[in-house]
């Protein structure tokens, strides 16, 4: 039986590492492993979570502290919550491992060329398939992170959030043992999005598979995700990777980092870059690109964010940040393209083609 | 839908242009639009009648409306009458200033659409079904008219008749068989249009089903694309390039590229290369290469000056020394025909992945399979019809009108293309019955006038700007041809509207038509009317032309993009470019006369938009 790893680089998972880095890291690994450029990082391994649990004998305290809690009790749970989460964010991890991460966390740094280079420390809980379980420590994400120090505490942070207040109820009313929860963390390097954006490998509009739509405006995704601004739109067509339409918006606001906060903040974009066209024809194709290449890759019409590295050589600045099935037009699949009934044959076709004939208003 | 209803301007309130009173008689009778039947004129107004700018560029002249008159007849009888497509009967036709307007005709009532159908699925469906014997028994069928055509003798009349008549007691005189040869030419010609309709609705149909089909499962899929699944099917229309291509290779290897390709006409080069034994090799395999494929037309066939190659031989050699050219530089001048072959298997293979269940794969199949099965027909046919019987044609006539002039009915050999086909067999008893009788014939007095007025008439129509369309644009279109060919979609039509709203060509920076061809381009445009101008092409402008054909084909050799004012996704510019890979916008309604020769313009064959970047 090899030893499992602590920690590991994206491009080590696959779809078959969630129990080892949960389903966030896994699908960031299957995408690099499908050719796609993702923001380089590195999962720490639930098997991190045990031995960090186990070596301080946290799971001794923690299951003392869980022991007969009633899962209506929110008084008695809010206290076992707190206590639990400061036991976990302020236990020292072990020198190994600790190493490890450290370790990694330099070669990162070293890959994007950037002195301890700004990350995104992100939860990869390995429950996903529990329905409901959503809330249990899976959305714990903290962005703009820096130095090994920062990386650590908040690594701590999220394994601490498999312990609040509403997961133990949760477990507690579902008969899952508290020891048989884990959870991976995901270190990813921040893209510095010069532009960003959202990308359908379908026409949201008219559900043609044919066709790839993205949205893009300058600085981060946000603006374009929470609807504040009206992107630019690009239409490229899937089969001969041309851009079909490019409809140039007025784009008002963007969001861009605050360097002394580490987090994003709106700005109004200046008037002359306004109308400017945010994404260039070739990344415009290079993510079409990689749409088709993603969309082959899970069978199915995807969902995809994306951002373009102004840290980056501009030979390979266009990054994907995630990718979900598409599910509206997926979904209409069952109520087909309107035709007339079955068609036997290519004259049944040919028939009421002619029947139907062409609109002309 | 909240749409305004386009407007066009009504058939019968069009400008009539000074000086032309009384053209009508130019024309059959019943091409007219007319105000003194109440019924006919409410049936004129309420259907859409568009410009058929594709066959007819400019005013068509009183005898070339034989082609009109035959694909009036024949298109319309195999819709209606023949296969009986149930939503549509035939096209009907009018003239407006000597242009050429047709309307698709819909069947209203749906009791007779129903009663239609059984009919077409058992007629239609009996050719598509057969499609490819029948197909190589109308080949069968074209050699066969067009080597009567060719036989076909127009005798003069001499003075006195030959002893053998006597002789062979033959009871008939020269007279009577020139009108009867004459009735055989005009005869040959409308039968060989008969033919030229057997397939070619139920091949556009097929064709729009398999268009049609695409774009519902995909809204946004260009049409190019669609023609692209079924294209790379080596089609007639190419050969007399190739033709050309290979004695381009042959004058290399043969090296005598430097007498052909020394800029003199062919007249002076035939001498020289008569002198050497490989210039007689390659005049040899040049003679054999003529006949038929030099019978290629340098317009679109449907006007009497469209000259074929074979009428000048100058044209086919400026090609030639084109490739020549190519071929010393050793750059490829093949069609890449591999290339072709492999990018459309490959866009087929993307869109059956993408469909979504298998009853829509099996459409897809099915239809595909049909199209490509019509698809060599709906090419071909413009060889055998239009290029090669028409050219045969023109000259034959020209024999019959060397007989009139001899007589002073006309006084050039091109008059007699201002005289209707039933004109000149009036004439021609005219000059039958006077050498008959021994007298003087009566049309020297009569013809040379009314010619002479005619041909201010047609001036006068050449200076005046035909609508787009008239009367009432309907809300649906099902006739097939239409379909296709002119491009009358929902897009063009409003595009065109918009232009002609706009009035002043100056003000219109941005043309839309249909993406022939994909790509994107900039550069300087050189508009060329005829083909007889491609000559003035430099490497890398964009060829602006009222339409293509195979003759233009050298054009494309120096061009990075194409214009076109007419034309659907299955025009000969979309198909061209296609092949060698340039953008091509066709259909634009105007754009010789909106963009001049040196404007820089950018072509965007994916979007089918022209702009305007510098005047």
């Amino acid at each position: 039986m090899a030893q499992l790893p602590l920690v590991c680089w994206f491009q080590e998972c696959n779809k078959d590492s969630v129990p080892l880095v949960g389903g966030k890291n896994a699908s960031l690994g299957e995408l690099i492993n499908a050719g796609i450029r993702v923001p380089p990082g590195y999962a720490i391994t639930t098997e991190a979570y045990r031995r960090f649990i186990g070596d301080g004998g946290l799971d001794g305290k923690i299951k003392e502290a869980l022991e007969g809690l009633n899962h209506e009790d929110s008084a008695a749970l809010d206290q076992a919550s707190d206590y639990i989460r400061g036991l976990i964010e302020s236990c020292p991890i072990a020198v190994d491992l600790e190493d490890h991460i450290a370790e990694y966390y330099r070669r990162l740094s070293k890959i994007c060329g950037l002195p301890a280079t700004p990350v995104a420390v992100r939860s990869s809980a390995t429950a996903e398939d529990l329905p409901g379980a959503s809330f249990a420590g899976q959305q714990e994400t903290f962005l703009w992170i820096r130095g090994v120090e920062s990386v650590l505490e908040h690594v701590r942070k999220c394994f601490s959030s498999l312990f609040t207040a509403r997961a133990i109820a949760y477990r507690i009313k579902m008969g899952f043992a508290q020891e048989e929860v884990a959870l991976s963390v995901g270190i990813q390097k921040m893209a510095n999005a010069f532009t960003a954006g959202v990308m359908f490998t379908l026409n949201p509009g008219n559900g043609d598979r044919s066709m790839i739509v993205i949205d893009s405006n300058f600085g981060f995704g946000e603006s374009v995700v929470s609807g504040e601004v009206t992107p630019d739109n690009f239409r490229v067509d899937k089969v001969s990777m041309e851009i079909l339409e490019r409809t140039i918006s007025k784009k008002e606001v963007y969001y861009t980092l605050e360097p002394a906060e580490h987090c994003s903040r709106k700005l109004t974009l200046p008037k002359e870059r306004q109308m400017a066209q945010s994404t260039i024809d070739k990344d415009v194709l290079e993510l079409a690109r990689m749409g088709k290449v993603i969309e082959q890759h899970y069978g199915c019409p995807q969902d995809i964010e994306w951002a373009v590295d102004k840290d980056m050589p501009k030979t390979g600045n266009v990054f994907i940040l995630q990718s979900r099935p598409e599910t509206v037009w997926s979904c209409k699949d069952q109520d087909k393209t309107p035709t007339q009934g079955p068609k036997k044959t290519a004259m049944d076709h040919i028939l009421s083609n002619l029947m139907m004939g062409k609109k002309l208003s | 839908m909240g749409e305004s209803k386009r407007r066009f301007p009504d058939p019968h309130e069009v400008e009539k242009i000074p000086g032309t009173e009384g053209w009508e008689r130019m024309f059959p009778y019943q091409y007219q639009f007319v105000t003194d039947d109440p019924e006919r004129e409410q049936y004129e107004k309420g259907m859409f009648w568009f410009y058929d700018g594709l066959h007819y560029p400019e005013p068509i002249y009183p005898f070339d409306i034989i082609w009109d008159e035959a694909w009036y007849l024949a298109l319309s009888q195999f819709n209606t009458r023949i296969f009986a497509v149930p939503p549509v009967y035939g096209v009907d036709h009018r003239i407006i200033n000597g242009y050429i307007y047709i309307s698709p005709v819909p069947v209203t009532d749906p009791a007779e659409v129903e009663a239609r159908v059984a009919h077409f699925m058992e007629r239609a469906g009996y050719y598509y079904e057969n499609w490819n014997k029948l197909e190589d028994q109308w080949i069968k069928k074209l050699e066969k008219v067009i080597s009567d055509l060719e036989a076909l003798e127009i005798k003069p009349l001499p003075e006195l008749e030959d002893i053998s008549v006597v002789m062979e007691g033959l009871g008939k005189s020269t007279g009577y068989e020139l009108l009867h040869a004459y009735d055989k030419l005009i005869d040959l010609g409308l039968l060989c249009w008969q033919y030229h309709f057997e397939f070619l609705n139920l091949g556009y149909a097929a064709y729009v089903t398999f268009l049609d089909f695409c774009q519902k499962v995909f809204p946004d899929i260009p049409l190019q694309r669609v023609t692209q699944m079924v294209s790379g099917i080596d089609v007639i229309m190419y050969r007399p390039d190739e033709e050309l291509k290979k004695l381009a290779r042959a004058a290399v290897d043969l090296n005598v590229d430097g007498i052909v390709n020394s800029g003199r006409k062919f007249v002076e080069i035939k001498d020289e290369l008569e002198a050497t034994s490989n210039g007689k090799e390659w005049l040899n395999a040049f003679e054999k290469a003529r006949y038929p494929w030099f019978w290629t037309s340098t317009g679109t066939g449907w006007y009497h000056h469209d000259k074929s190659w074979n009428d000048d031989l100058d044209i086919p050699l400026a090609s030639l020394c084109i490739y020549i050219d190519k071929v010393r530089a050793g750059k490829p001048i093949e069609r890449p025909m591999d290339q072709v072959i492999k990018e459309r298997d490959r866009i087929t293979e993307e869109y059956r992945a993408l469909l979504a269940d298998e009853e829509t794969k099996a459409g897809f199949e099915q239809l595909l399979g049909t199209a490509r099965t019509v698809f060599p027909y709906v090419e071909n046919h413009l060889f055998y019809v239009e290029h090669w019987f028409h050219s045969v044609f023109w000259n034959k006539m020209r024999e019959v009108a060397a007989i009139l002039m001899d007589y002073g009915f006309i006084e050039e050999i091109e008059d007699v293309w201002y005289l209707t086909r039933a004109e000149i067999k009036e004439a021609l008893w005219d000059v039958v019955t006077a050498w008959a009788t021994g007298v003087k014939p009566r049309g020297p007095q009569v013809w040379p006038k009314e010619i002479a007025w005619r041909k201010g008439v047609m001036d006068k129509f050449r200076e005046w700007t035909p609508p787009a369309a008239v009367g009432t644009a309907p809300e649906v279109i099902q006739e097939p041809f239409t379909v296709v060919l002119w491009g009358v979609t929902n897009e063009s039509l409003n595009a065109w509207a918009e232009v002609d709203a706009a009035g002043d060509p100056e003000s219109v920076n941005q043309l839309k038509g249909f993406a022939g061809s994909p790509g994107v381009v900039e550069g300087f445009a050189r508009v060329c009317r005829t083909v007889a101008e491609i000559g003035q092409l430099k490497e890398d402008e964009i060829l602006v032309a009222p339409t293509t054909s195979p003759s233009w084909a050298p054009a494309f050799q120096k061009i990075q993009a194409a214009v076109t004012d007419v034309g659907g996704v299955m025009c000969h510019a979309a198909i061209v470019c296609r092949e060698y890979g340039l953008p091509a916008v066709v259909g634009t309604g105007h754009g010789t006369s909106i963009i001049k020769t040196g404007m820089k313009i950018k072509v965007d064959g994916g979007t089918g938009k022209v702009t305007i970047l510098e005047r």
